[in-house]
């Protein structure tokens, strides 16, 4: 199984655990992920949504430079990623003006954009590539009595998501299965964390994020997984904020892909776990 | 050319504009213009509607000043007028066959925009129709005989009513429902409105009358399995599933029932939709007709291991009304028409995972809510929620499933009503708070609006806006261990939570699960939504577009009980209409066999789809039986020795037809 | 009491509006909207808007362009999605979102020192001449030119950051960071940014 491997910015910043998880994770699973080489930036929503033309420019380049290394699909972690490379896939199919756009642009650059590699969630790949039996072959330390909540975030299945249900999505559920844990019934699994805005209005953001925290302890999880860098970061590291406003909601937030690393037998240290504001080892170790 | 009486060809042609309809998009006068010019053609004319009185008393006048031998009408679909057309050739005193339709309407002006190719198109179809023309023969017509016998399938409202109604007239009727007892889904309705009386007191009588009357063969626990034949006369074969009960020989005591071996009732009960529980033998409601139990295979210990203390068949004692041994028969009737009656089925809502049902137990749907406000139901009429207390804040959530482009894009019609019904009966009998969210209420028809008058005066509180989710995650100590709906109340201009103890999902009507598979058995088409198609929307609501095959109530689209017993009626008044006139005349387009060339091959006999084919042994020859054929022409083409010919389709007719729009190309 | 005109004239209308941004690619379904309010009550920030979403897809449908411009509502529009997923009629609200952000920006009709536009300014100013995003440096320009008081009051933000091994101060930084600066200008030359 071999993929093209989009990072971006996120997982080589606050998001590195991601990566540090992901990419053993991977390996032990048998799953090349081959790094584009000089990837750029996604443009994320941001730039999307205030130049579209030019946010395809980015996303384009980064698939012709994939193609550039032959066939198979791209994987970005990063929900926003993920969507963002999508969603330029789509326009650059959908409309010609923007398809003229970036071909005048590709030419600059002496690089030729088919739209032939599709771009996957990780968490697809796992699923639907790799399968539920492999993923529980290499289950070493299985997660008993870990009570998870499955935090997919909006972005990773939404809006042309085809991998799984828009609205209540459960492929996380079944990986966190296959490890042993126990998955929490998390009516808000695909609610936003707030995104960007809880830096740019603190107010509205950090609200979402406190409701989804308060949410998940009240059912009952010990831990929320997550697959995005920018939800991992706004469910971790506001904690103190939070509790100033609503009172404490201490619950840890880690990456799926760390999860199954515990699981698989990892060690913590190797799987980022130390980066956590609020840390999940003691809990990971208990488990 | 002369034609083959050697009289030389007289054809009359005129196109028609009907109105705007094709003179908007066709030139009608630059197309009688040039048809002017065509071999044969003595006369040409366009006029502004061909169907009405003067345009076809012009083809009357036109065929006895003129001398006319043939006629061609360039208009609409021969669907809507070829009857017309031809009954005013007769009229001008020429064989109606000696006439040949264009249609430039739905083939040209209601599909073209560009005039010009949209005039070259008329032009070459009617060139096409006049080479065609000058080949027919005069024929004629001959008269089928009607079956008067009538096959309705389904037992809800609207077959009960279409039975009754032909069983009145004298007619027999077959009713074949396929659930162990008639009465459908208004069976399981405590009230209707908008007159807010008793479903049961009125539709009761009714099943009972049919049990009763000496016309009518009931059916239940039945399928239609196969259908063949033509109007008039169809060959039908009915499935009767095992019931494992002797309908004639069970009163419907029920000491069966309580003395089944499963002390508990412990599957769910399909009339009361899941809420309670029944055995494996069981009467299927109260009311229910027959007034026989049935057995469950699936459940009955007896039926599955053969193992059973059969406590039933001792109950049931010398009656011997319980009978293992049954099995399931294939019964085939004659009838010489059907109406189709087969129903709806409600929205799944599991399907909108943002309104929770199937994860919260006190997320219903409004057949479930009928239920539970039934006197009949299973908490004889008390509104109580999953905990066992009773409700004290109740919210509708309407077009759950409906207008929507990503599940049913339809108004099901019968929704706002149905929910503000339940609203009312919930406030009248428990005095709980209730609320309707709603996108627009639709509240049309007799009595509707008063109806939703009434609803507000009676404190019903209105939303306007479609409910985003239903939740139990609160956030105020308000919602602890409430539904919590969020919805923008579009009106007030603001997003709000409100917490309620139940929450009715109001889910729309579509068509059953296995329409298409009626329709294939029915020879039936189907609407792009899965409803089965009337032949006209306006001007035959209840005929299909096999004759002698009707069609009424849900099957055809949402609709509420008096709409669905009008269709009923209408339907039943169709297949009296179709009986009463003792025949049927049958388009003489029937294949022949040029016995000189046939090979007695036998290919054809058994492509024949309606058996018209016999072969001769003593001649050696294959005869086709005219009053058997529907001129399908498969014969026709399959025939190596092309000895097989066809009226209105002669080889001959369809060449000159093809050279004909070539030409003109 | 003061009282103002709430009156809508056919003047303060701006003909064509509603039509143009139909027209751009995922906003075709804008004619479609039967006003139900799905969006509003299913996004996560519509409680902080001044205009509900439904309601700014009413105003740009009735060609009430400055009004749609002006709200906030398309600022705080966090790109979730839920409103296109749940809309029935399959309208791409988001999309629409977009368009009316990306016209704001061209026509600056935006609060000064509003934190989301200058979040987006400096995104793309960074995306732009480096190709990637350092976002630890992205966040203090975002504080600086927005609002200094949040960059003191989030000094713990940065300590945790520094803490976990994840405070940056190396800006990431492509190696055809010119050549992407040139294949971006290039689009621009042209204007066909898809904004109406």
């Amino acid at each position: 199984m071999k993929y093209h491997y989009f990072p971006g910015c996120s997982l080589k910043g606050l998001g590195r655990a991601y990566e540090e998880s992901l990419l053993p994770v991977m390996e032990r699973l048998g799953v090349e992920l081959h790094e584009i080489e000089d990837w750029n930036c996604c443009g994320a929503t941001v730039y999307m949504a205030t130049d579209q033309g030019n946010a395809c420019v980015l996303g384009a380049r980064n698939m012709a430079l994939a193609e550039k290394n032959g066939a198979g699909d791209i994987v970005a972690p990063c929900n926003a990623c993920y969507l963002t490379l999508n969603k330029a896939k789509h326009c650059l199919a959908e409309s010609s003006a923007i398809r003229r756009n970036v071909e005048r642009a590709m030419a600059e650059a002496h690089l030729t954009y088919s739209g032939n590699l599709a771009v996957r969630h990780p968490l697809d790949v796992l699923v639907h590539d790799v399968g539920l039996e492999a993923i529980r072959r290499e289950v070493v330390r299985p997660l008993t009595k870990l009570k998870v909540a499955p935090y997919y975030g909006c972005q990773a299945v939404r809006p042309q998501c085809t991998f799984d249900d828009q609205w209540n999505p459960t492929s996380m559920d079944q990986v966190l299965t296959a490890l042993g844990a126990t998955v929490v019934d998390y009516p808000l699994k695909t609610r936003c964390c707030g995104g960007s805005l809880t830096g740019t209005v603190p107010e509205a953001g950090l609200r979402l994020t406190y409701i989804l925290l308060q949410e998940a302890l009240r059912r009952g999880a010990e831990v929320i997984a997550t697959i995005c860098p920018l939800c991992q970061f706004n469910l971790d590291g506001y904690h103190d904020q939070i509790a100033r406003r609503w009172g404490a909601v201490r619950i840890p937030v880690v990456y799926l892909t760390q999860l199954m690393g515990v699981a698989f037998g990892m060690a913590p240290d190797a799987l980022g776990l130390k980066r956590n504001f609020l840390p999940a080892e003691p809990l990971l170790a208990m488990s | 050319m002369k034609v083959k009486d050697d009289q030389p060809l007289r054809i009359g042609f005129y196109v028609c504009h009907c109105g705007h309809n094709i003179a908007g998009v066709v030139d009608c006068a630059a197309v009688a213009q040039y048809a002017a010019t065509l071999e044969g053609v003595v006369l040409s004319r366009d006029y502004k509607y061909m169907c009405s009185s003067p345009g076809q008393e012009l083809i009357r006048e036109d065929i006895r000043d003129h001398n006319l031998n043939r006629v061609v009408v360039a208009s609409c679909s021969p669907l809507l007028h070829e009857h017309t057309f031809r009954t005013a050739v007769a009229a001008g005193g020429l064989n109606p066959f000696l006439f040949q339709m264009v249609n430039i309407r739905e083939h040209d002006a209601w599909v073209h925009t560009d005039k010009a190719a949209a005039t070259d198109k008329a032009k070459a179809l009617a060139a096409a129709a006049i080479r065609r023309v000058a080949r027919h023969r005069p024929l004629e017509t001959t008269r089928a005989p009607i079956h008067p016998d009538v096959l309705v399938v389904g037992g809800g409202i609207s077959g009960i009513h279409a039975a009754l109604t032909l069983a009145n007239a004298g007619k027999k009727v077959y009713l074949v429902e396929r659930d162990p007892s008639i009465g459908g889904h208004m069976a399981q309705f405590d009230k209707t409105f908008p007159t807010l009386d008793c479903a049961a007191c009125i539709l009761t009588p009714k099943m009972s009358a049919v049990r009763a009357h000496k016309n009518i063969v009931l059916w239940t626990y039945s399928e239609v399995a196969k259908v063949e034949g033509y109007v008039g006369n169809y060959t039908v074969t009915v499935r009767r599933k095992a019931r494992y009960v002797q309908e004639e020989l069970c009163v419907g005591c029920q000491e069966c029932v309580e003395a089944c071996v499963f002390k508990e009732p412990k599957f769910p009960d399909r009339f009361n939709v899941g809420l309670s529980r029944r055995k494996p033998i069981y009467m299927p409601f109260p009311q229910a007709v027959p007034q026989a139990v049935v057995i469950d295979p699936e459940r009955c210990i007896e039926l599955k291991t053969g193992k059973c203390k059969k406590t039933c068949l001792e109950a049931c004692a010398d009656r011997h009304a319980i009978d293992f041994q049954q099995k399931e028969e294939l019964v085939q009737i004659h009838v010489g028409s059907m109406i189709v009656a087969t129903g709806y089925e409600l929205f799944d809502p599991r399907r909108l995972p943002h309104y929770g049902y199937g994860r919260y137990p006190d997320v219903l749907t409004t057949l479930e809510c009928e239920r539970l406000i039934s006197s009949s139901g299973p908490t004889g009429g008390e509104l109580r929620l999953h905990s066992g207390q009773a409700p004290t804040a109740v919210g509708f959530v309407l077009c759950a499933g409906s207008r929507d482009y990503k599940t049913n894009r339809w108004c099901s019609r019968t929704c706002c009503m149905h929910s503000m019904k339940l609203a009312q009966i919930i406030r009248e009998r428990t005095g709980a708070e209730v609320t309707l969210f709603y996108i627009d209420i639709r509240a049309p028809g007799k009595g509707g609006e008063e109806f939703y008058d009434r609803a507000l005066a009676q404190g019903v509180k209105f939303v306007r806006g479609r409910v985003a989710e239903v939740s139990d995650c609160p956030l105020s100590p308000a919602e602890q261990g409430k539904l919590i709906v969020r919805v923008e109340d579009t009106l007030a201009g603001m997003v709000r939570r409100i917490p309620l103890d139940m929450v009715v999902l109001a889910v729309g009507m579509e068509p059953q699960a296995n329409a298409q598979e009626v329709r294939r058995i029915m020879n039936m088409s189907c609407s792009a939504e899965g409803w089965f198609l009337e032949k006209h929307p306006k001007m035959a609501p209840v005929s299909t577009f096999t004759d002698g095959v009707f069609i009424a109530g849900c099957c055809q689209g949402p609709k509420d009980i008096p709409d669905s017993i009008a269709q009923a009626g209408a339907a039943a008044a169709e297949a009296l209409a179709l009986i009463d006139a003792g025949g049927i005349d049958q388009e003489p387009n029937t294949a022949y066999i040029s016995e000189e060339d046939c090979s007695g091959c036998k290919s054809c006999v058994d492509l024949c789809p309606y058996k018209a084919i016999a072969f001769d042994p003593v001649k050696e020859k294959a005869s086709i039986n005219a009053a058997l054929c529907k001129g399908c022409g498969v014969c026709v083409a399959a025939c190596p020795s092309g000895s097989i010919g066809q009226n209105l389709f002669e080889d001959q007719e369809v060449f000159e037809e093809i050279e004909g729009v070539l030409a003109h190309a | 009491m003061k009282l103002t005109q709430k009156i809508k004239y056919d003047a303060d209308r701006t003909v064509g509006f509603g039509e143009s941004v139909a027209r751009l690619p995922g906003c075709e379904g804008l004619p479609s909207c039967i006003q139900c309010g799905t969006c509003s009550g299913t996004c996560p920030m519509s409680i902080y808007m001044d205009l509900s979403p439904r309601q700014v897809i009413g105003l740009v449908r009735a060609d009430f362009k400055k009004e749609a411009l002006s709200c906030n509502t398309i600022w705080l529009c966090s790109s979730c999605y839920a409103c296109t997923v749940q809309c029935p009629r399959e309208i791409g609200i988001t999309e629409i979102m977009y368009a009316l952000k990306q016209r704001a920006i061209r026509e600056h009709t935006f609060p000064a020192g509003f934190p989301i536009a200058i979040l987006a300014r400096e995104f793309t100013r960074m995306v732009t001449r480096k190709g990637r995003i350092t976002e630890t440096l992205l966040v203090m320009k975002l504080f600086l030119r927005a609002n200094w008081r949040a960059a003191l009051a989030s000094w713990w933000l940065g300590l945790g950051l520094i803490r976990t091994g994840r405070f940056v101060l190396r800006q990431e930084q492509i190696q055809g960071h010119r050549e992407l600066a040139t294949m971006l200008a290039q689009t621009k030359e042209t204007g066909e940014g898809g904004a109406p």
